[in-house]
């Protein structure tokens, strides 16, 4: 162990050194709020106009809330599903996580419903890597280019063996 | 108006939105000038946060003007130029009368476990966020403060998580004077930890990680000691030999969910999703401490389960405090902190994009692409 006390130089060094403060944050204002439960005075209620999913760990909607994206489509159905589950219960996320993995492909369908092909390299940012990472993006290029490789092969043998079978 | 569009794991853009209104008499409306993204942003990008829904806008860390707002709003006028606490409080809930601002009752609806986040996910109340031009900014009268005159805007906002959070760290610890601290990451928040665990009075920093510009950096940055975890075979090894086969007195978590440096950890935690993020950098925290000592965690993980070693908080009598930070409780400390020069928060800032470039800004973040530690969103003046 370094002995020397040059760290005592530091700008600030121990201003805010309190060998007192205990019980530290997070338990240190405790203001016996706690024993009153819920019943604080709430403020004013969002009005809600789009669907709003709920924990059941609670009794009514907070009295603000985000209106962002609402549940739509199949991952809709599966993500109020979820939320018959408490936050205790995989029942509850592992749904979720589904959902979000059904939601990407539902914005890619949506995207070409509205005549929008969505440029996936440019949305996983790849022009950082041409300028940044030229190897790595080189690496992901030919592996891609390889597996696609790979597949066209299969399927043209699959495609032979079934006419020499068939 | 212009937004960061989420699209699925590693996949975001801008793309026109409609503005944003007044949906309850407390909110206001800020245009927003500058944003930054976040360690914690890149637990959303990557997919391992529950409930994050394509379509949505990311974002808790920016200041802007205000340009409207709620019949209910006193304190605040449009005009002001704020920065924006990524805590969404009600400051009357019995969490926020504890000055709990990140464990606010009344702001998120679809989890209890988490208070109202911008831009965080349905989890954390289904907010959109601040990478965007303008953003709906709830109880505008509790958490957004004017910038103070004199502030340079980018220390302004990096008041609204990092510094904080890093601070919050470092207290967490219950750090006493000549202390040794071992803080684990050296993104943003554990630079900004390093840097503030001598404020309490430490007498020995060490910072782990793997990445040697970020080490290079904190080393230089926070007159602390760093090392790379690549390079030790056994870092919690190296820790106890290093504290005399003692431990360090404060461990701090200041990676989360995304750590690496363990094959089966990042496996289970980040591919499979079997567990809530990869638990890493904090079973080597609960190892690498003393006896009797400290673990602070303010790295994020999912809602779901991870495996750390719980028999050893036990057999070690080890306390654990963690939180999201309370941003508006530490920011007249901090404010102080920055005026007399005392942290120096701007300097972390290594990239500024528009908001057009946000998938290259994500991408070059998430990957540590050209030395990258802090990005900024710099909006466009119009
Ligand atoms: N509690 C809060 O209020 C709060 C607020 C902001 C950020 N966070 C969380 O803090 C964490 C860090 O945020 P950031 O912006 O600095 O992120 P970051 O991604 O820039 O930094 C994380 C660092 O950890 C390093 N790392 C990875 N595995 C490691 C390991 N096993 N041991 C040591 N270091 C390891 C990475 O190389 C990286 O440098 C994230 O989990 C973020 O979500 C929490
Ligand atoms: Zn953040
Ligand atoms: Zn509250």
């Amino acid at each position: 162990m370094e002995d020397n006390k040059d760290y005592q130089q530091i700008s600030g060094w121990g201003i805010d050194a309190d060998p007192e403060d205990e019980p530290n944050y997070p338990i240190k204002k405790y203001t016996g709020d706690d024993h009153n439960r819920s019943n604080w005075e709430r403020p004013q209620l969002q009005v809600q106009d789009v669907e709003i999913l709920k924990s059941n760990e609670r009794p009514s909607l907070s009295a603000v809330f985000g209106t962002a994206s609402p549940p739509t489509g199949l991952s809709g159905v599966i993500r109020r599903h979820a939320f018959k589950y408490s936050e205790n219960s995989y029942g509850h996320w592992l749904p979720l996580l589904l959902a979000d993995r059904i939601n990407v492909v539902e914005g890619i369908i949506e995207d070409l419903s509205e005549g929008v092909i969505p440029n996936i390299f440019a949305e996983r940012g790849w022009k950082a890597d041409f300028k940044y990472n030229k190897g790595a993006l080189a690496k992901k290029v030919l592996i891609r280019a390889a597996v696609l490789g790979v597949i066209v092969i299969c399927l043209s043998k699959k495609k032979k063996r079934k006419s020499f079978f068939g | 108006m212009l937004a960061m569009n989420y699209r699925g794991p590693f996949r975001v853009r801008a793309s026109e939105k409609p503005d944003p209104v007044i949906l309850h008499p407390e909110d206001a409306i800020i245009k927003v000038t500058r944003s930054c993204i976040c360690g914690s942003d890149l637990h959303l990008y990557h997919g391992l946060v529950p409930d994050t829904r394509v379509g949505m806008t990311f974002g808790h860390e920016f200041m802007g003007t205000v340009v409207d707002i709620g019949s209910d709003v006193h304190k605040l006028k449009v005009g002001d130029t704020v920065l924006v606490p990524f805590n969404i409080a009600c400051g009357k809930c019995a969490f926020c009368k504890q000055e709990l601002y990140g464990n606010c009752h009344e702001s998120n609806s679809q989890a209890t476990a988490v208070g109202g986040i911008f831009g965080y996910s349905h989890t954390a109340g289904g907010y959109d966020g601040g990478q965007a031009e303008y953003v709906r900014v709830p109880y505008a009268d509790v958490g957004p403060t004017v910038i103070p005159e004199g502030m340079d805007p980018d220390d302004a906002l990096l008041l609204t998580d990092v510094v904080p959070t890093g601070y919050q760290a470092a207290e967490m610890g219950g750090i006493k004077p000549g202390d040794t601290v071992v803080v684990f990451g050296a993104g943003p928040v554990g630079i900004m930890a390093a840097k503030c665990a001598w404020l309490f009075g430490a007498a020995r920093v060490i910072v782990i990680d793997h990445l040697e510009y970020r080490l290079e950096f904190v080393r230089n940055y926070a007159n602390c000691e760093a090392y790379n975890f690549g390079s030790l075979e056994d870092p919690v090894l190296f820790l106890k030999k290093t504290t005399d086969w003692f431990g360090a007195d404060v461990c701090i978590d200041a990676v989360g969910g995304d750590a690496a440096g363990n094959a089966m950890q990042t496996l289970t935690g980040r591919k499979l999703l079997l567990q809530a993020g990869s638990a890493t950098a904090l079973h080597w925290a609960i190892n690498s401490v003393k006896k009797g000592g400290i673990v602070s965690i303010v790295g994020v993980y999912g809602p779901t389960d991870n495996l750390i070693p719980i028999g050893n908080v036990v057999n070690k009598g080890i306390t654990i405090r963690a939180n999201q930070a309370s941003v508006k409780r530490l920011l007249p400390r901090l404010i102080d902190h920055i005026m007399a020069g005392r942290l120096d928060p701007k300097a972390i800032i290594t990239h500024r994009f528009p908001l057009e470039e946000i998938a290259e800004a994500y991408h070059m973040f998430s990957a540590k692409l050209d030395n990258c530690i802090k990005p900024v969103l710099v909006m466009s003046a119009k």
